[in-house]
């Protein structure tokens, strides 16, 4: 039983989709990966499966009843808005204060829940997020570029405990990344996205696949060199590669 | 008692104050200054519209408010900068007003009442509509709390966790349209933005909670009504814009205070 199936799916916001026939599906405990250059309907696509755009064409079919757990890209919190931490999550409706104050445990930020919501740095604010979107037990947890403005070792901070929880709740986790360096690691599958999807597999072979070169050129080589280093011992082989992908580059 | 004129105007003041301190709050912390300038403005069409019709005033600038709201989203979803269209729809709106009015010659008004209203002049019936009125605002207010913050927050945020972040607006839009309605003939179409924002602004300082905000803003225009009535009495001046003049005065005071403190 998949979480989420797109058949066909073509999204967009104005007459022109941004995606076109895009198929995938997501299985439960599963983290898939969203790579692609900027433009390329990664975000669009995340907003198409929580539901605030519709598809032009194709289906997006939820599991019944599903509980999703969504990580925006950034959330702007106007400094004419007090809001503390705690305050924040109780927002979500019925949620308790030891419901929140389990959240805030689970993504170690105990000590933040009194603190305002526009004094927390990024890293705090991804983590407040997070806590956010697990609240309600997600079956699927939708992250759209979550680490957005952390150094290296904060986002490899942050994929660890996306990859934690999954383990601890067995919650599938579909994410975008432009970081593929970093989160191959706790990746399962990787869809390289650009229009469509161009190709898809395990992240190592998505690395190296020809598509995922001529959008992202060579620039994460070293990075890569180390993963293999450390991961030469297990090989994926599973992985598909779609026709008719033309690109620019 | 409620035959004193003083009475009636202190009592409408309040009741605008009541609904104007959490709305105000959603109006500054959703950037929607300006649509609020705009919905006021249009107002002073509905009033001709009302007049011209034979239906009520109330009547007229609720349509007019609305109709603007809902021909400012069709106007920024088909690519129009929201910038843009707020000046062309407000200030187009606050000329067809006043030009709709001059055209009325048959009915003798005075578009200045409209303009900067005319708290002292408030009779019983329109004491009711404006205590009726608030109590849908804060009724409305209250019920979508949560929503509406959420909303303000981040819409897919919203949007995920199954609320409709289309119809949360439309809650404020709807609340904005009836308290420019009530409000027009206490501080008249040009300044009831101001008794939005001003008496949000000034409780930002002293609150820690949305909720604090929104009851420190309605206790600040309550204070500022009362204080405007009782100055324009003592120095014989126009009473709407006295009431704003003392609010822009505490907004001055709690942010000086907040920048000593901190």
């Amino acid at each position: 039983m998949t979480l989420v199936t797109l058949k066909d799916v073509s999204l967009g916001h104005g007459a022109t989709p941004v995606l076109r026939n895009v198929n995938l599906s997501v299985d439960p405990g599963e983290i898939v990966t969203i790579v692609g250059p900027n433009g390329s309907g990664k975000s669009t696509l995340l907003k198409g499966i929580v539901g605030s755009i519709h598809p032009m064409s194709g289906s997006i079919t939820l599991q019944k009843g599903i509980s999703l757990g969504y990580v925006p890209q950034k959330l702007h919190i106007d400094p004419v808005l007090p809001l503390t931490v705690e305050r924040f999550l109780r927002l979500a409706g019925g949620t308790t204060a030891q419901q929140a104050h389990d959240a805030l445990r689970e993504t170690a930020i105990e000590a933040l829940a009194g603190q305002q919501m526009t004094e927390l740095s990024g890293g705090q604010l991804q983590r407040v997020l997070l806590a956010r979107a697990l609240l309600n037990n997600p079956a699927l947890l939708l992250l759209d570029e979550a680490t957005q403005g952390l150094d290296q070792p904060g986002s490899a901070r942050f994929y660890q405990m996306i990859a934690d929880l999954r383990d601890k709740t067995g919650c599938a986790v579909l994410m975008i990344s432009h970081e593929l360096h970093v989160v191959m690691a706790a990746s399962d599958r990787v869809i390289c996205l650009n229009g469509h999807i161009c190709c898809e597999g395990a992240p190592e072979h998505v690395a190296s696949a020809p598509e995922y070169r001529a959008l992202f050129g060579s620039g994460t080589q070293g990075a890569l060199a180390l993963y293999r280093h450390e991961h030469n011992h297990h090989h994926h082989d599973d992985h598909t590669h779609h026709d008719g992908c033309a690109h620019d580059a | 008692m409620l035959d004193d004129f003083m009475v009636r105007a202190a009592l409408a003041g309040i009741g605008l104050a009541v609904a104007a301190g959490p709305l105000g709050c959603f109006v500054i912390w959703r950037r929607m200054a300006y649509f609020g300038d705009a919905t006021a403005h249009a107002a002073l069409l509905g009033v001709a519209l009302g007049l011209a019709f034979h239906i009520s005033i109330l009547a007229g600038v609720l349509v007019v408010s609305l109709g603007m709201a809902l021909l400012f989203q069709n106007l920024t979803d088909r690519g129009t900068s929201a910038d843009s269209a707020l000046g062309v729809l407000s200030h187009g709106a606050l000329a067809f007003g006043l030009v709709a009015i001059g055209l009325m010659s048959n009915v003798r008004i005075d578009p200045m009442s409209y303009l900067f209203g005319d708290i002292l002049a408030v009779g019983t019936g329109e004491l009711a509509v404006i205590w009726g009125g608030a109590a849908i605002i804060v009724g409305l207010l209250v019920a979508r709390w949560s929503a509406l913050l959420t909303t303000t927050l981040n819409p897919e945020l919203a949007q995920a966790s199954g609320l409709s972040p289309k119809r949360e607006e439309l809650v404020l839009t709807l609340a904005l349209a009836l308290i420019v309605a009530m409000a027009i003939q206490v501080v008249g179409a040009l300044l009831i933005t101001a008794m939005l924002i001003i008496p949000a602004a000034a409780a930002r300082p002293a609150a820690r909670s949305p909720e604090a905000m929104a009851i420190i803003a309605m206790i600040i225009g309550v204070a500022a009504t009362l204080g405007g009535i009782f100055v324009s009495f003592a120095i014989d001046s126009p009473t709407g814009p006295t009431m704003v003049t003392v609010a822009a005065v505490i907004f001055a005071l709690t942010t000086a205070a907040s920048r000593l403190r901190g």
